[in-house]
């Protein structure tokens, strides 16, 4: 029995995985691959399936609505993970400090994260209500402004409103992820700089980030695929509104195959949004292997 | 020095007072707002606080079936999902933690894999095969869908534990001539307890606030879920209704944040660090 590790099979192991593998081939793995097939075809809901190569692809070179939607999507994602990794940083530090009621500060944080991606939506529609919002009732009290915004109708202002919402979701998880990071680093090491002397500031440049790097690599290239990705909150802000200034290709898609009926075309916007998150991917995983070199 | 110091720590907690307001004042905007009456909602008024608070808006979800088959739907789903998910995946990950073949790889990867790809590329052909299965527009189709949503997480989750179990109580069993389910379910799963209540909560809370498959799946307005229900609210037939959408949405994050808190524990504890540092 002292082999009790060892004699194990790859079949004895297929068997345990089997139940949990079985409804994942079925109802993801298969669907996926069929899903990047169908980003090769013509197919509308209801029609036979007919393989048309790269024909989706060269409309999208000329589909104004395609790039309108990816531009807006590369918007969003860019200035919502730049936002989110910044303010997390922030917020990270500050409580790295390790004053008083840390504990109760690091779990209201949790708040926007805990609640659910339609709820941030419908709070943020509350604040940016036209009639009832706080926004308006705050600057038109303040003075700043004399007659009510409609901030999520309006051309001027939806995107920014739409970021500071999506941004304001998903400072927790930045925040939480750098605060691990930042945990793991050795005290010993800004031990040894502060008999150097070293300022804070110095410090920070010469330590903290140096080694939190691995860290802030890996926040950005998630965060970068979750916002590409986004949907339930900007849907329910704006549902990609007005005139389709905020709709994201994730809401691009959606309407492309459940609104229009156009599956294949649909596809192939996911196939797109696959390739862009692959290479942002492929430069986080250099980053991490660079840094495994030195 | 100490002066130094002070100043330090009054503008460390000035700057996190300065976060907590935003991070957590839409919410609680909101919750006033579930409290107002309509006319107060419109008044204009900038107060944090209901003059006349009142408990209308509830009155009015509590009335409205709609809510509430919405909500009793996304219990059902969550629940059954989560069971499935854990059950399935406690074997699972007992096999990915104390065998090492060419399958630890691929379902390795297929976990980290997995979440590269845009939900759309699964959600079309998995609507066409869920349609051809009549399983659309059904409670059990969508809970399948959450079954394999969850999976990931709980797998890896549980994979990760598995392994400081120490391998002689399983030997000791053995020896008893317990079979290999036995000692899975009988022996190891009642150390995971904790990490099996992680994945509990992880899978009843993604499944309660999943909102785009049961987007794209249920169009039965008795078989709405919660999420989806709350966003239609917010659409065209929701319009000038503040108040009741701000109570409903106030009873929805309720269960969300309280299962969150308990998960809290895990989440700092360095689940997430280690995920990371892999």
């Amino acid at each position: 029995m002292s082999d009790w590790g060892r004699t194990r099979t790859s079949t004895g192991q297929l068997k345990l995985l089997l139940p949990a593998l079985i409804p994942v081939l079925l109802f993801s793995l298969i669907p996926l691959i069929r899903g990047i097939y169908l980003g090769f075809t013509d197919y509308r809901l209801g029609d036979p399936i007919q393989f048309n190569g790269l024909a989706n692809y060269v409309r999208m070179l000329s589909d104004v609505f395609f790039w309108k939607s990816f531009q807006v999507g590369f918007v969003w994602t860019l200035v919502v993970t730049f936002a989110q990794v910044a303010l997390g940083l922030g917020l990270a530090l500050l409580l790295n400090r390790k004053v008083r009621f840390t504990s109760i500060y690091a779990t209201l944080m949790l708040v926007p994260w805990a609640m659910p991606p339609i709820i941030r939506g419908i709070v943020w529609r509350q604040v940016y209500d036209p009639d009832a919002g706080i926004l308006n009732g705050v600057l038109i009290q303040a003075g700043i402004i004399h007659q009510q915004i409609n901030w999520l109708s309006s051309f001027e202002y939806v995107i920014p409103a739409v970021i500071v919402a999506g941004v304001w979701g998903e400072i927790p998880k930045a925040a939480v992820f750098v605060l691990a990071g930042l945990q793991s680093i050795p005290k010993d090491l800004y031990e040894a700089v502060r008999i150097d002397g070293a300022g804070r500031w110095k410090e920070f440049v010469h330590i903290t980030l140096p080694m939190l790097t691995p860290v802030l690599a890996a926040v950005v290239s998630l965060s970068f695929m979750w916002n590409f990705n986004t949907f339930g909150i900007v849907w329910v802000l704006t549902q990609g509104g007005p005139g389709g200034l905020t709709r994201l290709p994730m809401l691009a898609a959606y309407e492309e195959a459940f609104r229009y009926g156009y599956v294949g075309y649909a596809a192939a916007i996911g196939n797109v949004m696959v390739l862009v998150i692959s290479l942002v991917l492929f430069s986080y995983l250099r980053v991490q292997l660079r840094e495994q070199k030195q | 020095m100490k002066t130094r110091t002070f100043i330090a720590d009054l503008l460390t907690h000035a700057g996190l007072i300065l976060f907590m307001i935003f991070l957590v004042f839409p919410l609680v905007w909101m919750i006033a707002t579930s409290f107002r009456p309509t006319a107060e909602i419109y008044s204009g008024t900038v107060a944090l606080l209901p003059e006349s608070p009142s408990l209308d808006h509830y009155r009015t979800i509590f009335l409205e079936q709609k809510i509430f088959t919405s909500m009793g739907n996304s219990f059902i789903v969550g629940i059954c999902s989560t069971l499935i998910a854990v059950l399935i995946a406690l074997p699972g990950a007992y096999a990915l933690a104390r065998y090492s073949t060419r399958w630890n790889n691929v379902v390795l990867g297929w976990i980290l894999g997995s979440q590269i790809f845009p939900v759309i590329l699964v959600m079309i052909p998995l609507y066409i095969l869920l349609r051809s299965m009549a399983l659309t527009d059904s409670l059990i189709g969508l809970t399948l869908v959450y079954v394999v949503w969850a999976l990931p997480f709980v797998l890896w989750m549980l994979h990760g534990y598995v392994r400081t179990v120490p391998l002689d109580i399983e030997e000791a069993a053995a020896i008893d001539g317990a079979s290999r389910s036995q000692i899975i379910f009988r022996i190891v799963a009642p150390l995971l307890l904790p990490a099996i209540g992680a994945s509990v909560l992880f899978a009843f809370v993604s499944a309660w606030n999943e909102f785009f498959f049961a987007l794209v799946l249920m169009k039965d307005p008795n078989l709405m879920t919660l999420q989806v229900e709350l966003a239609r609210f917010t659409g065209m037939e929701g319009q000038a209704r503040t108040g009741p959408l701000a109570a409903a949405s106030v009873l929805a994050t309720v269960p969300s944040v309280v299962l969150f808190g308990f998960l809290q524990k895990w989440f700092s504890s360095g689940l997430i660090a280690g995920a990371v540092k892999n």
